[in-house]
């Protein structure tokens, strides 16, 4: 279904079709919002808001953006000001920059070395498609992404979890494009190094 | 965009670039540049490789929505329904 026949069943009372777009987006919802607001409990009303928001502004939808895009500004809003009646800053006011490298220094060869400067000294292996899809590895990937920082967790669970444009999320998330792209770096360097130790470990 | 990066690349600077590449936010010369290192080193197009299955299975990792969120969330579009 495409986002004009989804507006139209919606508009319509589709349940079937409201339910699909909540299964698709609360999760993501959830998760961005608890970074904006105190507690999980706000985050699920900001959400539950967004949601009521959504439905009585969908005849305004003009579908210029995708409307998953559209959701998670409404919801960005919604947070932002919640926050701010709460007296809780924007987690995107000051840009927590952090320049770990993406990966760890001993894996490679010294930068003077004669041959093969900075180059592997323990090359990465070839990851298995049929480990990789497992329930285990969707969970561990899950796990990673919400052990990393806050505005390195919001940007990647709306790029990469959610699929969104770098120009939809820099505008719902009020960031720069080249912030926004050393977040994404920072986030999927991390959750690759996570899913790389997991490989590593024998097969139980 | 102009170019920004050494003719000859470390794997070092591989792994920092990487996002810039995939965002294509290169200037053609460092994007030429960039491929130039990966295709004659193992390492790196391994790397690249695992960069693009962490960014697919990050895409499946959505949480679930669990069942009364979803009860109460219906009975939110009910209401918003009879309303209109």
């Amino acid at each position: 279904m495409d986002d004009r026949e989804l507006v139209d069943a919606l508009r319509a009372g589709d349940e079937s079709a409201f339910l699909a777009l909540v299964r698709a987006h609360h999760g993501s919802m959830l998760r961005v919002a608890s970074m904006f607001v105190p507690s999980a409990a706000v985050a699920e009303e900001v959400v539950q808001e967004t949601w009521l928001a959504v439905l009585k502004g969908l005849d305004g939808f003009e579908g210029r953006a995708p409307l998953k895009s559209w959701i998670f500004r409404v919801l960005a809003n919604r947070a932002r000001s919640r926050a701010q009646k709460e007296g809780r800053s924007s987690p995107f006011s000051e840009f927590e920059a952090d320049d770990e490298p993406a990966v760890d220094g001993a894996r490679f060869l010294p930068d003077d070395h004669d041959r093969w400067p900075g180059h592997w000294s323990a090359p990465p292996p070839q990851w298995a498609e049929e480990r990789l899809l497992t329930q285990e590895m969707l969970q561990i990937a899950g796990v990673a992404i919400d052990a990393l920082p806050p505005q390195q967790r919001q940007v990647i669970v709306l790029r990469d979890v959610e699929g969104q444009s770098s120009d939809d999320v820099c505008e719902a998330l009020g960031v720069s494009e080249g912030n926004q792209r050393v977040l994404l770096h920072r986030a999927r360097s991390k959750v690759r190094a996570v899913l790389e130790r997991h490989f590593e470990e024998p097969r139980r | 965009m102009t170019a920004l990066l050494p003719e000859e690349l470390t794997c070092r600077q591989v792994v920092e670039v990487i996002t810039d590449y995939l965002e294509r936010r290169m200037s053609l010369k460092d994007r030429t540049r960039f491929e130039q290192h990966v295709v004659t080193c193992v390492g790196c197009t391994s790397y690249l490789r695992q960069m693009k299955q962490a960014i697919a299975l990050a895409g499946a990792a959505k949480d679930p929505v669990d069942a009364k969120a979803q009860d109460e969330l219906l009975r939110l579009f009910r209401g918003w329904k009879e309303k209109k």
